[in-house]
Parts: C-alpha cells; structure tokens; sequence
C-alpha cells in the first residue's frame, strides 16, 4: 500500500507514483483524488478535457497500461504504480503523431474540446487493428461525444491514417 | 464534481479484505472498477465512509475453463476482458456480444462484471445472459462461502441478498450441452445506451424439437427475471414460428414493467414479445451468438 501520511483533521494522504508519458511522477493525494485531477491540476498536463465528469462523454479519455479509460471515473490511488498516456505523450519530440496530422488535415476539429479524447480513443484502435473499417472506427470513438457534431470528418481521419500502409503490412505483402 | 472524503483500504488477500469489510459493516462498500460506486458518489447518491479496494486481487481478474466445473469467471474481469476471452469466444460468444453492446470502450476497460452484477441494476446487460446460462455466484465472507443462482441474487432494484460483510468474488457458467444462446437488447441509441428491454435465452434443440429453454428479461420487472411459463411452452416442442411467436407472447405476460424516461410499461411488454421472438430464431438457428 502506498505510505499514508495522516494530517491533523485525520484526514489520510497517500503518497502515489504514476507514470504519465514516460516519466515517474511522486504525488501527494487524498483518497478522493480523482485521476483527471491529478492530471490537470498537479501535472498541468490540461490537454485531458473534463466534460460531464461522470464518465458519459469521454473528454477525459487517457490510455490507463494502452486500454482507453474515462480518468473521470478512477481515483488516484487506484492507478497507483500504473502507466498512463494522455495527448501530450503521443507526438515524438516536435513531430506531430499521425493521427494528429490527419485531425487538422481532415478538418476533425472544431471546438477542440473533444479532440483529445477522440485522437487518444484512435491511437488505442490504431494500434490494436492498424487497418480498421469505417464500423470499427465508429464503434471504437463512441465513448467520445463530439457537440460540434463534426463526427463524419472524424470517423474519415482515422480512416485516412488507417489507409495507410504500415511497414508490417509492405513487408507482409512481399 | 468532487468526491467526499472516505477512508480508502486495499487489502492483499481476499481473507484480509474480508476482515476489513467485518471491521466497518455497513459503514464500506467494495470497490472493484469504480464505474458505478464513483458516478453515484459524485451525485451523492451514496457516501461510505470506507471503500475497500479489490484491486490487489489479481486471482479476481481470471477467465478460465475447468473441466467438469465450467467456464469460472472472476469478478474483477472488465466487460472488454470478457469481449476478448478466447475461452469466451469459443464457448458462448453470446457473453462477449452482449459485454461488447454495454456502455463505451472506455467504460468497459474499467467497469467489471462482478460490479456490473452487484450494482443490480433491473436494466444491466450480463445478468439476463448469465442467468439464461444457469450462472451460479460465490460470496464469500469471513464466516465461509455459500453459492447460489445468480437469479437468486436480486430481490430488487439496486438490491441483493449480499450481506455488508460479503463478497462476490466468481461466477461459474456450468458445464452443460446447450446448443445456442444469445442476448438482444433494445437500447434508444445504438451505443451507450441502457437497455429499454434485454432478452437473453439458451436452448438446447435436437432434431427440430426444443428439448430446453431458458429465457431471462431485463429491465421489464424490479429485478432481471426468469419467463418460466414461456420456456414450459417450448419444452418438449417441435418448433415452428407459430411456438415461437407464443412463448413471445406468453413472456410479454409475464414481464412486470414500468413506465420511465426511456419508454412505457405498455410498450415494454410489447418488446418483450418481440425480443423474445428475434432472440429464441436467433439462438435456434445461429448458435450461441
């Protein structure tokens, strides 16, 4: 269990670390921290939205060891220990990930504010079935509400970076 | 939308999470995915001063089959462990459908089948299938263990017969020869939608006649529900559309629905017999799908 530290109300800290990106984080949190506030608030990584907070509308969608999870709906301390991928961990260095590219290229985004749910839902289906139809690409964004409703340039970007060919599929196809 | 403050415990055996549990009684509530336990705090629909964390317990997490018991599910396994179980897939697809036709991905990657039946919700998706299988749960608490049906587990809305010291911890699908299963479900929308109506059955057909039927109903009654006068209607029976179109009919009867958000009780009973119908061709000719 992680160390607890009791405040003089009696209220108990736990001292968790998460991996976020790549990087070890060592944080201070109650037992009521909520892991998108973590996120937001101790890490300033802002790019995970939170929407309706109860794990509707998919803003606050992270990759929890690659699976995409609603960071709404999971305390802290239960992703104590555990790797976790938010937008800001996708691109490499200052290129942008694929799956970005295609976003802006697509015209994907209109407010924005679902974008980094909806690209984190992607990447997770991307690289499970690096060539899913258009079902497939539906049903892996449906988690994720859109309210510009811009959910047909959506589902095409994905399918654009689905078209391309991976280097597995060339060498597979030889 | 905050939290409020609980004390939090996350055992490292099933024997020590018992104990806890017996330390506070009703005061704690189990934690396994958090799906529904956090959505209903967030809302202070409920507010235990202690949450005792499953998720030290990774036997809980475990799918397996074991010849002569069954398919052996731990209660700790998400719904998307169940849509991807390979022993699932190969011996009741019908399972992994109706986990994959519940809420989203993402909630599915967290929530778990064992919350998913002890939440008792009259509308969730896996009971109808699992008591159309005959599933049996283990509860298992520092005075001992008892399995029962998983159909005896309700007793009503967001109610079991769970005691405050008890927990769920498997669910067993016996060995048995059926030839197909499957669960529909009517929902508002075609993805994260709760079910309006869910009908699951299992049949065990030889030569064109029904030797065995079951068929449980969802969200049509407080609690998921057994059409027991229906599967009488079938059994022994040579089918035909017009049997199948009776046992629907006899099921709507049966049902006990309400009107809400999501539609009336006439209209409900009238899905009944149309779900039931769809779902016994379904399981009839198609296998467990």
């Amino acid at each position: 269990m992680a160390q607890v530290i009791t405040d003089q109300q009696g209220i108990k800290h736990y001292m968790i670390t998460i991996n976020v990106n790549g990087d070890d984080y060592t944080r201070v949190v109650k037992a009521n921290t909520v892991l998108v506030n973590v996120l937001r608030d101790e890490l300033d990584l802002t790019g995970t939205k939170k929407g309706c907070e109860l794990g509707n509308c998919g803003s606050c969608t992270i990759l929890l060891e690659g699976k995409p999870v609603d960071s709404c709906m999971i305390l802290a301390i239960e992703a104590d220990g555990r790797s976790i991928t938010t937008i800001e961990g996708i691109a490499d260095s200052a290129e942008l990930d694929k799956v970005q590219e295609s976003f802006i290229n697509n015209g994907a985004i209109q407010c924005g504010y679902c974008t980094p749910g909806m690209i984190l839902s992607a990447k997770a289906l991307l690289t499970r079935n690096p060539h899913p139809n258009e079902h497939e690409v539906r049903e892996a964004i449906a988690g994720n509400l859109c309210r510009c409703t811009g959910y047909v340039n959506i589902v095409k970007a994905v399918l654009k970076v689905a078209e391309e060919p991976n280097d597995k599929g060339v060498i597979s196809n030889e | 939308m905050y939290l409020p403050d609980f004390d939090y415990y996350a055992p490292d055996s099933l024997s020590e999470a018992c104990e806890t549990l017996d330390r506070f009684g009703a005061k704690a509530k189990v934690l396994s995915g958090g799906t529904d336990i956090i959505s209903k705090m967030k809302g202070g629909l409920l507010s235990p001063e202690v949450l005792i964390s499953l998720k030290k317990l990774e036997d809980l997490k475990k799918i397996e089959y074991v010849s002569g018991k069954g398919v052996v599910i731990g209660a700790r396994a998400t719904h998307n462990d169940l849509v991807n179980s390979k022993i699932l897939n190969d011996k009741y697809l019908s399972v992994s459908e109706a986990a994959h036709h519940m809420a989203s991905n993402q909630i599915r990657n967290i929530g778990t089948v064992g919350g998913n039946l002890c939440n008792a919700v009259p509308s969730a998706d896996l009971p109808p299938i699992l008591i159309a299988l005959g599933a049996t749960v283990k509860l298992v608490g520092s005075n001992g263990e008892r399995t029962m049906l998983l159909e005896d587990l309700f007793t009503g809305p967001m109610q079991t017969v769970i005691a405050h010291n008890e927990i769920l911890t498997e669910i067993v699908i016996p060995e048995q020869s059926l030839t197909g299963s499957t669960y529909i479900k009517f929902g508002l929308r075609r993805s994260g939608a709760l079910a309006v109506v869910g009908i699951a059955v299992a049949v065990t057909v030889s030569q064109g006649t029904i030797i065995e039927a079951k068929i449980a109903i969802g969200a049509a009654a407080p609690t998921p529900m057994r059409a027991r006068e229906a599967e009488e209607h079938l059994r022994g029976n040579m089918i035909s559309d017009e049997l199948i179109e009776e046992a629907g009919l006899i099921a709507s009867k049966e049902s006990k629905p309400i009107s809400d958000i999501r539609g009336s009780a006439d209209y409900r009973r009238d899905l009944v017999r149309v779900f039931t119908r769809r779902a016994l061709h379904k399981a009839i000719n198609e296998g467990h799908v």
